[in-house]
């Protein structure tokens, strides 16, 4: 079968069990005609995501990673191979893509309208998630009278709204300056982890990687080339020694088969 | 009897940021004040030099005394009324009709191949130009006139549509999908809240067609017992009478501008909304 999306939802293993899958990428290619000829933007890319985890894909741009995120979020179907999702992925941004036109809520709202929520739970449930992310202070305003870092709040909080426990983010801090960032990874972190959230996050910076994630995934050239485990206790500090060794030596290894290839 | 109006020379500085709203609001008049009363000298000074005479141009007081005089008769109140319901229902129709194929056009892609030009082409004939098919049509009746008005309003407004549709961020669809909108409601939530800027745009331009085009038909089109502005016009221009002429050129000139200020505080709105506009 190519390009098909399995459900993976009925085969959900009960409570309990060693980390059922939420996201499995079997070999995934995409091929892009173009008139210079084929372009294969992922060529044969293999993944699974657990529920709960956090893995974080890293890599220089036109490695493939939003090709992979676009897979994995349904805007665009493989070539060949399979991806198989336990519940519907919503995706994150990498500027907040917030209408203008709304206020925070009603942007937030749209999100549960559009899911089929009822007019009269919409506004309590986008009351809890604007909470959920610190700005309910700010839930009548518009997207251009809040800073970079509240935006990308709100969007997480419609990305929540989505109802689906399953987000793909790409690179949703890339646009941020290093304060706002800061705070938000502790947010995403801890909304992560309270909300039992399963997270594909690509980035293009190492350090947040390994700041941020269970697992980093390194892509280069349309493929997976290493994977590894984090392992390091939370919560972490981006700019502590740990975790900038850590980056630099993933960095080493994405320039080396970056090289290489 | 002509009064001499001499311009305002004093100019006063603008107003501080912070002045309260007197001070706003002075800022936001002088220059229309300076405006008007540079415009009413030179218009002074060209009756004063006798280039024509008083019975053909007359000066601003003259012309002020017939549109006072004018303003209290029930008969020119009768031709602002006649004059303005066909302008709000040519309008709505153009409205309607330039919305809808506005949307046909920017959706079925062959319909554009097929009238995408056309439309721009309508946009730019002179409207006037359709009167005498109109006539020929449908006689000298409201329905002549409400025909040409509509062909000079709708294609701007379809192609506001249009416009609008084809602008929305490529970013705005994708999040559409992501949010599971289908087509529907992709289109009411998304491309037609994102194409209002354009829209606005596109109805401003359709009212300005819309009243050219209304005044020209009413000029063309004058129906016995029905009493217009442009049948006034008309009428005074046969009986030479020039103050009430200019005063009721002075009213169209007025309707037009204050529609068109709805249209633009409409316009101005949007853009404070969305965050394109400073205060």
């Amino acid at each position: 079968m190519t390009g098909a999306v399995v459900d993976l939802r009925e085969e959900e293993l009960p409570a309990g069990s060693a980390a059922p899958v939420a996201l499995a990428v079997r070999g995934a290619s995409r091929v892009f005609p173009t008139p210079r000829g084929p372009v294969h933007a992922l060529a044969g890319v293999d993944l699974s995501v657990a529920h709960g985890e956090f893995v974080a894909v890293v890599g220089a741009s036109g490695c493939g990673k939003s090709t992979l995120l676009n897979l994995v979020a349904d805007l665009d179907r493989a070539t060949s191979g399979t991806v198989e999702r336990a519940d519907r992925v919503s995706l994150m941004f990498q500027d907040a893509t917030l209408l203008p036109w709304l206020s925070a809520r009603s942007n937030v709202e749209l999100a549960l309208r559009l899911r089929g929520v009822a007019r009269a739970e919409r506004r309590l449930e986008a009351e809890r998630l604007l909470a959920l992310v610190r700005l309910h202070g700010a839930a009548d305003r518009h997207p251009h009278e809040l800073s970079g870092g509240m935006r990308q709040r709100v969007a997480l909080a419609r990305c929540l709204a989505q109802g689906t426990r399953i987000v793909a983010m790409d690179e949703p801090l890339g646009a941020l300056d290093a304060m706002t960032r800061d705070h938000l990874h502790d947010e995403i972190e801890r909304i992560a982890s309270e909300q039992r959230l399963t997270i594909l996050f690509v980035t293009h910076n190492m350090r947040e990687a390994v700041r941020l994630a269970d697992r980093v995934v390194l892509m280069a050239h349309g493929r997976i080339i290493h994977e590894q485990v984090v392992g390091l206790p939370r919560p972490r500090v981006m700019d502590s020694a740990e975790v900038a060794t850590r980056a630099a030596d993933l960095t080493a290894r994405l320039r080396s088969s970056e090289g290489a290839a | 009897m002509s009064t001499v109006l001499t311009p305002v020379v004093e100019v006063p500085a603008p107003a501080r940021p912070g002045a309260g709203l007197p001070g706003r609001a002075w800022a936001w008049a002088w220059p229309k004040l300076l405006a008007i009363g540079l415009v009413l000298a030179v218009w002074e000074a060209l009756v004063w030099t006798g280039w024509r005479p008083e019975y053909v141009l007359p000066g601003p007081a003259t012309v002020l005394a017939a549109l006072a005089e004018m303003l209290g008769t029930p008969k020119f109140w009768q031709a602002v009324a006649t004059t303005l319901t066909r302008a709000v229902i040519g309008f709505a129709v153009a409205l309607v009709v330039g919305t809808l194929v506005g949307i046909l056009v920017a959706r079925i892609r062959p319909l554009r191949l097929a009238v995408g030009a056309l439309i721009t082409g309508l946009q730019t004939m002179p409207s006037i130009s359709w009167f005498p098919l109109a006539i020929l049509l449908f006689g000298l009746n409201e329905r002549a006139i409400m025909f040409v008005v509509v062909l000079g309003a709708a294609p701007s407004i379809a192609n506001g549509v249009i416009s609008g549709i084809d602008h929305v961020p490529p970013a705005f669809t994708r999040l559409g999908r992501v949010l599971g909108a289908g087509p529907l409601a992709q289109y009411r939530f998304i491309t037609l809240p994102a194409a209002l800027p354009a829209y606005v745009a596109g109805l401003t331009q359709g009212w300005a067609f819309a009243w050219r085009s209304l005044m020209a038909g009413e000029l063309l089109v004058i129906i016995a017992g029905r009493p217009s502005l442009g049948a006034n016009l008309e009428f005074a221009r046969q009986f030479s009478q020039a103050d009430r002429l200019l005063a009721t050129m002075l009213v169209v000139l007025v309707i037009g501008m204050v529609v068109d200020g709805v249209f633009a505080a409409a316009s101005r709105r949007i853009r404070r909304r969305w965050g394109l506009s400073e205060a």
